[in-house]
């Protein structure tokens, strides 16, 4: 970032191609109408997950590195957001850079950890340090073990909005969601993020050009962590709660599958994705255990038959990039 | 009795000697898992299911057919060793030229329906599987009891470890083997078989897989469950001792199972952690893994 003639600098183009404007424009109109349409709490929990496969597929997609346990900066971020509202009685906004900041933290532990080894083992270790932490959040006191952090204050924004207010607190949890996927569509098309690319196309490559593919990682897998964090954060205050459920494996399981059919490295994908799986699980309900099994044959089908995922294939099908 | 540390030596020897059990499981599995990665480059996230199905097989078999304890070692990881070289054929054998992410994904996917599937029949309470006869009671050794089973599944799984380290290292199968995995291409040109010999290397891991499962049966209740948990275990104990060697996985297997029921004695907080915290610090101070060659 620091070079003077950065070689990769002319091969990121500086204004949005079209079809991405577009797109974002009807994601801003479709999530702006729609909570006259259906259950806001729905549409805000919604967002709080496509931020997070949005962090999420910030790795696998633009660097290459499947982290196999998100759950972890999601599930403390989220934890940490609830303790400070609840228990120091923090402002949503103070609670909710509490938990981001935690994740930040456990980010930058983690990864400068796993980026100690490659590919498969990458994922290896992001899971057995994810397993690791959710037995931190089981023993220790403050998580509320099985039950929990229950019935957490939504609060007033700087001390002024209510947010039991449903339209005020969609209006925060839309401009949250929109600020993250901005921020990561900023990474992905700066200098930084086409070295990100670079490392992901060939890192040894990357390496003999002189970049310090380590760094870079590290840096990508803290932002990635961080946006993670946030998505935690933000859906503690929203839902008033903070579970095991959020910081357990299936937790990381399920990220990777909203990511996967939304389109592994595509921008607008993880968004997608994770409205399906979201809405799939909800209409499913009824099923109980079955969705587990749901879940696995769409991972299967979609590593099998749809490697694209959704938007993938709808760009390839229009020519165009999304 | 006497005390060592301050801990009355019965507690410290049965913490030892289930350590020992947890750590011929961990050996087993990673051993599966190492074996299977040398040859398809995937890694078997469903390991752990797979271990279970072996387990519940165990149980079927003596709830439906009345097969004991002794045919079901047999017949179960046959049984699931034969769904393994099902999956290689209808959904692993694509994944070969592709990134090894998928292959993992892929393996998730499977752990996932095989454990709902599980979940959905039999209800995620466990189920008793009562130790076979000839296996039932124990010897008191002066300074601990020592119950015959788990004796039985030590020296069982150091058996089988021995032979799968054998057979690789030892003889003209594993030769083919080996060869197989550091070039495929030049073995096929040598006129053998490869694309079956990958496939029966899958069924194999798996059947491995099972057997651990079958053996576990008694010892922890069969539950669903039972395979996820120590899935992600297993994949710490492999990080930790690399996959390149079949003698690291096995020495890593049972050194670490020892550790942690030592942990159970001295620290009973950090014993569900301690293997993780020693993959982290073996991630600082050799990255490549205890055996390891490179990454």
């Amino acid at each position: 970032m620091e070079r003077a003639v950065d070689p990769l600098q002319s091969a990121q183009s500086t204004v949005l191609p079209a079809s991405k404007t577009i797109a974002f424009a009807i994601m801003v109109v479709a999530l702006v109408a729609a909570p006259f349409f259906t259950y806001p709490l729905f549409l805000m929990q919604a967002m709080c997950f496509a931020l997070f496969a949005c962090a999420f597929n910030l790795l696998i997609g633009y660097v290459g590195l499947l982290s196999f346990g998100h759950a972890l900066y999601f599930g403390w971020a989220s934890y940490l957001s609830a303790y400070a509202a609840k228990a120091w009685g923090f402002t949503p906004e103070l609670a909710i850079l509490t938990g981001t900041a935690t994740a930040a933290l456990c980010g930058l532990a983690a990864g400068s950890l796993a980026i100690r080894r490659q590919g498969i083992y990458f994922a290896m270790i992001t899971l057995a340090l994810a397993q690791m932490m959710y037995f931190f959040a089981l023993q220790a006191k403050f998580t509320g073990g099985e039950d929990g952090i229950q019935a957490v204050p939504r609060g007033y924004l700087f001390g002024l909005i209510d947010l039991h207010n449903e339209t005020a607190m969609y209006v925060v949890v839309l401009v949250i969601f929109l600020a993250g996927f901005l921020f990561i569509y900023r990474i992905v098309h700066s200098p930084f993020g086409e070295v990100l690319k670079a490392i992901r196309e060939n890192e040894p490559r990357a390496i003999s050009l002189g970049y310090k593919t380590d760094r870079y990682k590290l840096v990508a897998f803290v932002l990635s962590a961080t946006l993670a964090g946030l998505a935690g954060s933000t859906k503690a205050i929203v839902l008033q709660l903070a579970s095991l459920t959020d910081v357990n494996w299936p937790m990381s399981g399920e990220v990777v599958l909203m990511t996967l059919v939304g389109g592994l490295g595509t921008i607008f994908g993880p968004i997608v994705g994770s409205f399906v799986i979201l809405l799939m699980q909800y209409k499913l309900a009824i099923v109980g255990e079955w969705v587990l099994v749901i879940q696995g044959v769409i991972f299967v089908a979609c590593v099998l038959l749809f490697r694209r995922g959704i938007v993938g294939e709808i760009a390839n099908r229009l020519r165009i990039r999304l | 009795m006497f005390e060592i540390f301050g801990i009355p030596s019965t507690a410290l020897f049965g913490q030892l000697l289930i350590g020992l059990i947890n750590g011929s499981f961990y050996a087993l599995l990673s051993l599966g898992l190492a074996v299977i990665f040398g040859m398809l480059n995937i890694i078997n996230f469903s390991h752990g299911a797979q271990y279970m199905m072996g387990a519940f097989a165990a149980y079927l078999l003596l709830q439906y057919s009345d097969i004991g304890y002794w045919p079901a070692l047999i017949v179960a990881p046959v049984l699931v060793g034969i769904t393994g070289v099902i999956v290689e054929r209808l959904f692993l054998q694509w994944l070969y030229k592709l990134d090894h992410l998928y292959g993992l994904l892929l393996t998730f996917g499977l752990a996932l329906i095989i454990e709902g599937v599980a979940r959905n029949h039999f209800g995620s309470a466990g189920m008793p599987y009562t130790v076979p006869e000839s296996l039932q009671g124990g010897r008191n050794l002066g300074f601990m009891f020592l119950p015959n089973y788990r004796a039985w599944v030590i020296v069982a799984s150091l058996a089988i470890c021995f032979v799968t380290w054998f057979v690789i290292e030892r003889t003209r199968l594993g030769a083919y083997l080996r060869a197989a995995t550091e070039n495929p291409s030049l073995v096929r040109a040598f006129g053998i078989n490869v694309p079956r010999m990958i496939t029966l290397t899958y069924g194999f891991g798996v059947a491995l897989a099972a057997f651990a499962g079958v053996m576990a049966a008694p010892i922890y209740n069969v539950s669903p469950q039972m395979g996820s948990e120590l899935i992600i275990v297993v994949f710490a104990v492999v990080v930790i001792g690399g996959m390149g060697s079949i003698l690291g996985a096995i020495v890593t297997g049972f050194g670490l199972g020892v550790i942690e029921g030592l942990t159970k004695v001295f620290f009973p907080e950090a014993s569900n952690t301690v293997i993780f915290v020693i993959m982290a610090i073996v991630l600082l101070v050799r990255p490549a893994g205890l055996f390891g060659r490179g990454s």
